[in-house]
């Protein structure tokens, strides 16, 4: 990890366990408090809590032109970045993503020009639907890989992470308070509830946090219409396509547009907001994962909509190289902050109860 | 001179608590209003965006306030640090209307936190503003906005002209260039005048110039200077002022409350000389805290130094800069350029005069006290014995000045002949009038809540 990055952290910490003004807006303050001295560890906890609602910029006393130069929100930022780039699996690839818009966009080329090729090269095997374009055992072996490998490289980085900020034995209680927080982003909301100060400056607005939840459920609907085809699959048999009324349906459209419309939104939320008290060497890498994530949504919904045209199997080329390329950039992308955030609400939830 | 073409009802000197508190309550009620901030934006707000909490009565439990605190006793605490020095009606007043503030600044979008961790003793009379006094400024200007109030930064007051029973003009500096407005009122709101230090240096003598200025750079008591010279009617002793020790490695303005230090009561603290000046122990530390600038200020060169040892370090809230710190007291004394002798003398004396310890209880009195010692330490006397030894330096530092405008009950200023018929004065520029000496902890926001609102109404009546 970067020394600088932690030690500037560290430095405005200090400042910020000496003030204590800023009790009340987050779960980072308890967590600093709690502390006189940080180590690396207490450091990279502290910024994989922070949501950069910016309610505490806002509220310093002590940002430039003061001396002191309080930006807590981007100095967590960036101790953020830099820990999932050094915790990431394998190592190599994982400072490419977050601050390079780029890759990621050749990334979803790659993942296109793949999916192309295997439609051509593999083929329907005489199955219907989607199936007919490219069969079903070849989306297994292609996608059962691109879903496990990532997960297995976000297990370890976890781990590396856990370590690093001194994790202990998890209880289901620890993970039942970490996921209630998550599922609410109650740290989005700032302490009185009123949301965070990401759109106009120390305004408070709950724009974020509507967001964010939109993204979330709608990547969760989709993933859970996935799934649920998979069990109907398997477990009963019952062979895509399937209709509109079918929980797979259901699940995918409504999460589909949710995901497409948050994502959309996202983008113009963050290019309002101000850069610098974000990371802003990740702005690139953010604005890119964020656009390409909303076209998994789109693309999925058009091909819905057109899926009985002759444009579908392009279309399901394109839908499913952007699923491809999202599955494997996930650990190394702002996708895997999802991971990091639930980490260290467990490891928050363990430090509240005493151990 | 650039003539300001719009016209306004009242101009509000200032933007800080007081003054946007003026500001609110004449727009609300129809004034056309002009805040003048000399601050730039970053710095709007002065000495109220370092503030953390207003101390309010309440007949029982109010927001985030526990139990009931009650008019009589709220103006007894007062009593007892002002030793009596207070303007009871106004005080009263202020005391009195402080509880319809609460809900009233919750109302303009100021955020309380469910009562604090480390605080408890003040859950039942201080409300804690949720992020400090920047985000309850914040609020406030954002309300100010929306009743269509206009604020300009970087804009500097520099003469109100008096001419009889009223203010004629205002002129202000703004972007280079001097204007001239004829508001039909004024509220003023500037603060103190702790920033100049010649002033500070006139009223307290040479030891003034070490003096370290807590708040804002802004408050310098131009317009107050401007006013006492037109023969305004002043209150207070220019040598009255709220002053606490603090870290002697802060800034010269500006380092707010981070600079605080609350290891003294678990320390000896000594003097260039390295002898010890006051009893340390002499009470819990909130009670203490604002003598100690005044004793720092008495001693050769306006500096202390609190010594520890290593089992006091985790007892206090921690310090902005780390500690001073050495394996022995003679190498502490070097590194704070200190006689080494006299301080392990200093240091043998004080252990010698410590008895038994067992009783020490660091949140309470807990009487455990030197004997045939001079000062005593009459609490939390445990000998200096354990290594590693740190060290702080402590300087003054100036929170507010005293000496300000004279007001009544209405908030309005006058000359010995009597009321000018449009000038109001509001927050720390008035706060003399009831704040003769001492200072209770979240006195300051309430008498600037309670002022600005009452010369707030007051002007808007007039201009009306
Ligand atoms: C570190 C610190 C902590 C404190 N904590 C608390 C607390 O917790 N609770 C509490 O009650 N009190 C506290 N106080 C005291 C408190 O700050 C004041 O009593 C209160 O904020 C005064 O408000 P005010 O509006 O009168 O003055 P200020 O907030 O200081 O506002 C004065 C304004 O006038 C402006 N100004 C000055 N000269 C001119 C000019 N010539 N032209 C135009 N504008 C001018 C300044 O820029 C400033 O905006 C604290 C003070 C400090 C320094
Ligand atoms: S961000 Fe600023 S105001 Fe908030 S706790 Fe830190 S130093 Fe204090
Ligand atoms: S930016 Fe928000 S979440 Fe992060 S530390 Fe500040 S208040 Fe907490």
């Amino acid at each position: 990890m970067q020394t600088e990055l932690i030690q500037e952290a560290r430095r405005q910490a200090e400042i910020c366990n000496a003030c204590r003004y800023c009790e009340g807006y987050c779960s980072v303050f308890p967590s600093l408090h709690a502390e006189r001295a940080f180590s690396d560890g207490n450091i990279t906890q502290l910024a994989n809590l922070c949501h950069n609602c910016r309610g505490c910029y806002y509220a310093c006393q002590y940002t430039a032109p003061h001396e002191f130069d309080l930006n807590l929100p981007k100095a967590l930022a960036e101790v953020r970045r830099d820990s999932w780039e050094s915790f990431a699996w394998p190592q190599p690839l994982a400072r490419r993503f977050h601050t390079q818009g780029g890759v990621i966009a050749l990334a979803l080329v790659i993942g296109f020009a793949l999916l192309f090729w295997a439609i051509r090269a593999i083929g329907s095997s005489g199955g219907e639907g989607f199936y007919a374009v490219l069969s079903h055992n070849a989306m297994v072996a292609i996608f059962a890989p691109a879903f496990l490998l990532p997960l297995f490289s976000i297990a370890i980085s976890l781990r590396r992470y856990w370590a690093e900020v001194g994790g202990k034995p998890i209880q289901i209680s620890d993970l039942t308070t970490a996921f209630k927080r998550a599922g609410k982003m109650q740290d989005l909301a700032a302490g009185h509830g009123e949301g965070c100060n990401f759109e106009d400056e120390d305004r408070f607005s709950q724009g974020r946090r509507h967001i964010h939840h939109a993204i979330m459920y709608g990547f969760l609907l989709c993933f859970a219409s996935t799934s649920v085809a998979t069990v109907m699959h398997y477990g009963f048999g019952l062979h895509a396509p399937y209709s509109f009324w079918s929980l797979p349906k259901l699940f995918g459209i409504s999460g589909g547009i949710l995901l497409t419309l948050g994502c959309g939104a996202m983008v113009l939320l963050k290019r309002k907001s101000d850069r610098n008290l974000g990371d802003p060497s990740a702005w690139g890498g953010d604005i890119a994962f964020i656009l390409l994530l909303g076209f998994v949504g789109f693309s999925g919904l058009v091909l819905y909509a057109l899926g009985s045209t002759t444009l579908m199997p392009q279309l399901l080329a394109i839908h499913l190289g952007s699923v491809l390329a999202f599955f494997l950039l996930t650990p190394y992308t702002k996708m895997a902050h999802g991971f990091y955030r639930l980490a260290a609400l467990v490891r928050d939830a363990q430090r509240k109860r005493g151990s | 001179m650039a003539t300001q073409t719009e016209a306004y009802d009242i101009a509000v000197i200032g933007g800080g608590n007081a003054a946007l508190c003026a500001a609110m309550t004449a727009a609300e009620a129809g004034a056309r209003v002009l805040i003048l901030e000399t601050a730039p934006k970053p710095y709007r707000g002065g000495n109220s965006r370092h503030t953390r909490n207003f101390r309010c009565m309440h007949h029982g439990p109010l927001g985030p306030l526990v139990d009931a605190y009650s008019e009589d006793e709220y103006l007894s605490d007062l009593l007892k640090v002002t030793y009596g020095k207070t303007d009871e009606h106004l005080a009263r007043l202020a005391i009195r209307t402080s509880e319809e503030c609460l809900p009233w600044m919750e109302e303009r979008g100021v955020r309380f936190q469910p009562s604090l961790s480390g605080t408890l003793s003040l859950a039942r009379t201080n409300a804690f503003f949720m992020g400090g006094g920047k985000s309850l400024v914040n609020a406030y200007y954002r309300t100010v906005a929306g009743l269509g109030v206009d604020a300009l930064y970087e804009a500097a007051v520099t003469h109100l002209e008096l001419n009889g029973d009223q203010i004629e003009w205002v002129d202000y500096t703004y972007e280079g260039q001097s204007h001239r407005i004829t508001p039909k009122a004024v509220i003023v709101a500037s603060g103190g005048f702790q920033a100049d230090t010649d002033w500070l240096t006139r009223a307290w003598g040479e030891p003034a110039k070490n003096f370290l200025i807590r708040g804002t750079p802004y408050n310098r008591g131009v317009v107050l200077a401007d006013l006492l010279d037109q023969g305004v009617e002043s209150v207070g002793d220019p040598t009255q002022c709220h002053a606490v020790a603090i870290d002697g490695r802060a800034p010269k303005f500006d380092g707010g409350i981070v600079t605080r230090l609350d290891c003294v009561p678990f320390s000896i603290v000594v003097n260039k000389n390295a002898e010890r000046f006051y009893d340390e122990g002499e009470d819990v530390w909130p009670k203490r805290y604002a003598i100690w600038g005044r004793l720092v200020a008495a001693q050769a060169d306006q500096v202390g130094f609190v010594i520890i040892d290593a089992k006091s370090l985790n007892l206090f809230m921690p310090s902005v800069f780390p500690p001073l710190k050495a394996d022995t007291l003679e190498e502490l004394a070097a590194k704070m350029s200190l006689p080494a002798d006299k301080l392990t003398a200093t240091v043998a004396e004080f252990n010698a005069a410590c008895g038994d310890t067992s009783g020490f209880h660091p949140t309470e009195l807990d009487g455990v006290a030197t004997s045939g010692l001079t000062p005593p330490k009459t609490n939390w006397a445990r000998p200096i014995t354990e290594p590693p030894f740190y060290g702080y330096s402590l300087r003054t530092g100036v929170t507010f000045t005293y000496l300000g405008l004279k007001v009544d009950d209405t908030a309005q200023c006058s000359t010995p002949n009597g009321k000018i018929k449009n000038l109001w004065a509001a927050g720390e520029t008035m706060a003399g009038s009831i704040l003769g000496q001492g200072y209770l902890a979240g006195f300051g926001m309430t008498i600037g809540t309670v002022f600005g609102r009452i010369a707030g109404r007051e002007a808007a009546t007039y201009a009306n």
